[in-house]
């Protein structure tokens, strides 16, 4: 017992010092290079439309305007609430899964006008695990990209011209997995508009 | 499994192979010979370095036996204590709190000291909205760095006790922890953080920024709020450190902690580099780079092929969800698999890769939901942690447990021809068998009777999402985690209750010092002992043969104890349909 008292004031200091050193000055110049090097990723790569940030290139936003690439559905919140990240954690097996996604195909059919047998890309009706993803998979937005050309009276080719250049692929060809930027794409929409 | 998935596998196996020798080389010389012989760096960290341990009131010089070892341990780990919990207690009324937090319920407090402090990281909170960035850089991310050094301090001092013959100390654990800091971790930390940076991880000081969503008039939502923090410093350590807690509440499924391929490729390499490096340096400190390539051999094989199940389980994608009219196919448009829970920039093969990375260490960080997953891409990670975390497992603890295992495996091989067994010409003998045995006890005890204890509770049946298989699993899967000093989850359970957040504290200490003071204390045994000098009957351990014994050692032992419970968990449910 003796020995351990001895040894709390070295272990105080010890933890007071490594505080200031990795709490304080660590996270600080971190901070400060990430700030002069990334300014825009270290910020949270921020979109702005007229000067008003609309939002984050990285965290998936809600879109529910047919003229709109609509992301996946979401848990964070009541949907794509940045500050409560969150999947559904819903088991591979709960019926409350099987119902929720049959709702989602039956939904994302009538939107879409899709006949029944056409089958529904699976990121189009599952949530994913940060609720705020903000890709959806090119045959997901394939499906989609009709919709939105009649919405704003635009060609599907041309749709789909803007869909290729919102694809974020795989670096190096093999890292991660690849998916169109949904939020990327609806800007795009607008300016071609 | 998409080849992409397969080559990413086979590209993570390169990159480790080309950093990790180097890197357990440098970690050798770092802990070698030490205050003694110059060193790289000594010219920038060794006037730092003597500053601290004058601080800190210790001899450098002056080394410890085992007892002595931990219990500097021991000193530093209740004084790290005390301090996340009042921290965490007082977040309320201190200053750089911007997203304005208050305190953390005294349960709640004690499990996230406890988490943060045994290297777990659990969290039954949600991060973005329970703690202030003040606890989150002066607390947690404290703990990442300290907690991950002392680990490996351990390793260091048992490694020690196997190379020394007649002595009785296994160094200083001061200069120890301080070295680990300065030397590996805080170089390697900032220069992780500012390459996550560069791929969109934030990196700032402010709350959260309000923006105005593009179709906010049609959704009714108005505005929404950014996060803002100092993320990218904290991913960094808990990917290198194998802590795993994240600054949000989807870890790395988050696009701010893990926005693309490549960083979650940094952030794969991270989790697994000093784990792997730690063997390498326990190679040239005993001086037989074979003896570690057996270990490094037996490791990989674990962690590859449960990896593999998640991969190709998860790939394969949900049965319950084929006859619902969805595509879960692969296909140059979509990655395909079972999604529910997964980013599309991190489908089925790129998390289940990561699924296996972070239950083979202590990391516990997940870039999907594991609760979403298939029964038996549930089932491989939570082998993984019932096997020890061993493959490679967490840095210091992981190689820690290896050589426990490795020295039941001569134990056993000795029993077979009837000789005394020897590890690297040291005797095994009662003493060190008696305390390998609570070594392997402590784990599966805290898992198992928590466990047990939780399903025999209707408020905790309750809180489970079925009261079928499924929840079995949870339970199952959570105690693992909380006993092996994990941290990840099959999250759908609210563990903030008072139930968890107390089983899971004790369960996260025992996973910790009951097996760390156990392996202490082998080392201590050990050092005292000559080296017998080898002969024709001496059984060798740096052979392929040896290594075929561990993974049978591991597997026996842990499926001894686990399996009726699996059982009944994840592979009821895989046949549950």
């Amino acid at each position: 017992m003796n020995g351990f008292v001895r040894q709390l004031r070295p272990a105080a200091v010890a933890l007071a010092a490594f505080t200031l050193v990795c709490g304080v000055a660590y996270p600080l110049a971190v901070t400060v290079l990430a700030q002069l090097v990334f300014a825009d990723e270290a910020n949270g790569s921020l979109r702005s439309v007229d000067g008003r940030p609309v939002g984050s290139e990285l965290i998936g936003q809600q879109f529910e305007s047919p003229r709109y690439f609509h992301p996946r559905p979401s848990s964070a919140g009541d949907g794509y609430d940045a500050g409560a990240s969150a999947g559904s954690n819903l088991g591979p097996n709960n019926p409350a899964l099987a119902q929720a996604v049959a709702e989602r195909v039956a939904s994302y059919r009538t939107i879409n006008g899709l006949s029944d047998d056409v089958p529904v890309p699976v990121d189009a009706v599952t949530s994913s695990g940060s609720g705020l993803d903000p890709h959806i998979s090119l045959a997901n937005a394939r499906l989609q990209a009709p919709r939105v050309a009649a919405a704003r009276g635009m060609e599907v080719d041309d749709v789909l011209v803007l869909v290729e250049q919102a694809v974020d692929g795989r670096h190096m060809f093999v890292l991660g997995d690849p998916g169109v930027n949904v939020l990327v794409l609806n800007l795009l929409l607008d300016e071609a508009d | 499994m998409s080849p992409s998935g397969f080559l990413q596998a086979v590209l993570l196996v390169v990159a480790l192979g080309v950093t990790v020798p180097s890197l357990g080389r440098y970690l050798a010389s770092v802990y070698g010979a030490g205050h003694t012989t110059s060193l790289r760096g000594d010219r920038v960290f060794l006037p730092v370095e003597r500053r601290l341990y004058r601080w800190f009131g210790v001899d450098p010089a002056r080394e410890q036996r085992w007892s002595g070892y931990a219990l500097s341990l021991l000193a530093f780990s209740t004084v790290c204590f005390l301090a996340v919990y009042v921290l965490q207690r007082m977040q309320g009324v201190l200053p750089f709190n911007p997203t304005d937090r208050g305190g953390v319920s005294p349960q709640g407090a004690f499990n996230t000291a406890v988490s943060f402090v045994t290297n777990t990281n659990w969290q039954w909170y949600s991060g973005e909205q329970t703690m202030s960035h003040l606890t989150q850089m002066v607390g947690l991310t404290v703990q990442n760095f300290v907690s991950a050094a002392a680990g490996m301090a351990v390793a260091i001092a048992v490694i020690r006790g196997i190379v020394r013959a007649g002595g009785s100390t296994l160094g200083n654990f001061w200069v120890d922890l301080t070295r680990t800091i300065t030397r590996v971790l805080l170089p390697l930390a900032a220069m992780l953080a500012l390459a996550l940076v560069s791929q969109g991880v934030i990196q700032n000081l402010d709350g959260s920024t309000a923006v105005r969503p593009l179709d906010g008039v049609a959704t009714g939502q108005a505005e929404q709020l950014i996060p803002g923090g100092p993320v990218a410093s904290q991913v960094a350590i808990k990917q290198l450190g194998s802590n795993g807690g994240g600054f949000f509440n989807a870890n790395s499924a988050h696009p701010f902690e893990n926005p693309t391929g490549l960083a979650n490729f940094l952030s794969l390499w991270a989790i697994l580099a000093l784990p792997l490096a730690l063997v390498v340096a326990y190679g040239v400190m005993v001086g037989s780079r074979r003896e570690a390539r057996v270990l490094l051999a037996v490791m990989a094989a674990i962690w590859l092929s449960l990896s593999a199940v998640t991969m190709l389980s998860e790939q394969h994608g949900n049965a319950a969800l084929a006859e619902l009219g969805v595509d879960q196919g692969m296909s140059a448009d979509q990655v395909g698999g079972n999604l529910e829970g997964k980013e599309v920039r991190a489908g089925p093969a790129t998390c289940g890769l990561w699924a296996g990375a972070t239950t083979g260490t202590s990391n516990g960080s997940v870039n999907c939901m594991h609760d979403s997953f298939t029964a038996l891409g549930g089932l491989a990670p939570m082998v993984h942690m019932m096997l020890g975390e061993v493959s490679p497992g967490g840095v210091g603890v992981g190689l820690m447990g290896m050589l426990v295992y490795a020295l039941l495996a001569v134990f056993i091989a000795g029993l077979m021809v009837g000789r005394t067994p020897e590890f690297l010409g040291k005797k095994v003998q009662a003493a060190e068998m008696k305390l390998i045995v609570l070594y392997i006890v402590a784990m599966p005890a805290a898992l198992l009777g928590f466990a047990a204890a939780a399903v025999l509770l209707p408020s905790v049946q309750a809180g489970l999402q079925t009261q079928d298989a499924h929840g079995l699993s949870e339970v199952l899967y959570n105690y693992a985690s909380a006993a092996n000093n994990n941290g990840s989850a099959f999250a759908y359970v609210n563990t903030g209750t008072d139930w968890y957040t107390t089983t899971q504290g004790i369960a996260m200490l025992v996973g910790r010092f009951f097996l760390i003071i156990p392996a202490l204390a082998i080392g201590g045994s050990l050092v005292r002992k000559q080296r017998t000098p080898v002969t024709a009957g001496t059984f060798p351990t740096d052979t392929p043969l040896f290594g075929g014994l561990i993974v049978g050692v591991v597997v026996i032992v842990a499926g001894l104890t686990f399996f009726p419970a699996l059982a009944l968990g994840p592979i009821v449910e895989h046949h549950a349909r």
